[in-house]
């Protein structure tokens, strides 16, 4: 197992460049979710206000 | 059907939507059939022994890079010439997707060349354009942040892309014009038109797959984020209030 993780010396290469790829791309994919979903939050909250005062 | 139906903003949104999930799922589980080959598929490369494996994330990541860009450049166009408002939301949705992946294949590069080349970083054609890339989607977003008229930031955003598009066949064919430490192309058309790979099947095939799992990924993401900016730029549309109170899908 050990073995496997060196990847014959190049460890430290390899799993720099798949974690790094695979932190960007998680990363990404949150915040995109996320953005939509505070920004739906943020104006169904003005729709509600708005429908309220009328 | 009629599919300009679609190009209405009100009708794309859920659309939209719908895709975003199916593409998702799709790149997930070309991702993990991706991985698993990458590693436990894959053989041994005769020259580079396991240190080749970046390959499978960073050609893919390169590729996208070229590509998005190329896609982004289209859409400010379209969005330029015929003045749809959506085209130029697409646009604005895939540039931060172009600067991610420009990133990862400078990044993988760097972590690649180390141990092959014996350095991080050498000022060549290929990555020097590569890098001006980056700085052309970071441009891109910065100068639409900065704008605060949508429609002025897309006709400013749009020359910027099309500019940039020059930059595109300097990155691809860099490494045939000067002098590089950077390999050739992996993947390029022979004399007699067939397609020439400069590795095994089995190593095409993972790298083919890595390529899928990455175009689904952007399709999701960015329409997720051309979401986000209807739902902005539409907040104040009859469609937008009635899907709100309705619960907002």
């Amino acid at each position: 197992m050990a073995e496997w993780f060196a990847m014959g010396g190049y460890g430290f290469y390899i799993w720099g460049s798949y974690g790094v790829t695979a932190l960007f791309m998680i990363v990404e994919a949150i915040l995109v979710v996320r953005q939509k979903r505070t920004l739906l939050q943020r104006l169904g909250r003005m729709v509600r206000m708005n429908s309220e005062v009328e | 059907m009629n599919l300009f139906k679609y190009s209405a903003p009100s009708t794309f949104y859920p659309l939209a939507g719908k895709l975003a999930k199916g593409f998702a799922i799709a790149s997930v589980v070309l991702l993990v059939i991706g991985l698993y080959m990458s590693f436990f598929v894959a053989p041994t490369d005769y020259k580079q022994g396991e240190g080749y494996r970046i390959m499978f994330i960073h050609v893919p990541a390169a590729w996208m890079s070229m590509f998005i860009y190329i896609i982004m450049a289209c859409w400010a166009a379209a969005g330029m010439i015929w003045r749809t408002r959506l085209s130029s939301m697409m646009a604005s949705a895939l540039a931060p997707t172009g600067a991610v992946f420009t990133f990862i294949a400078l990044w993988t590069g760097a972590l690649w060349g180390k141990p092959m080349w014996g350095t991080w970083w050498v000022w060549d054609a290929r990555l020097t354009s590569e890098l001006i890339l980056l700085f052309l989607y970071i441009g891109y977003m910065a100068l639409e942040s900065a704008i605060d008229d949508p429609r002025r930031a897309a006709r400013a955003c749009g020359l910027l892309a099309l500019v940039g598009v020059i930059n595109v066949p300097i990155i691809y064919y860099s490494v045939q014009w000067w002098n590089t430490l950077h390999q050739g192309a992996s993947i390029k058309m022979g004399a007699s038109g067939s397609l020439q790979a400069s590795m095994t099947e089995i190593m095409l095939w993972t790298m083919l797959i890595m390529t899928f799992a990455y175009w689904f990924y952007t399709i999701a993401v960015a329409l997720t984020r051309v979401r986000s900016i209807i739902l902005e730029r539409e907040s104040n549309t009859a469609w937008v209030k009635e899907m709100l109170q309705q619960g907002g899908k």
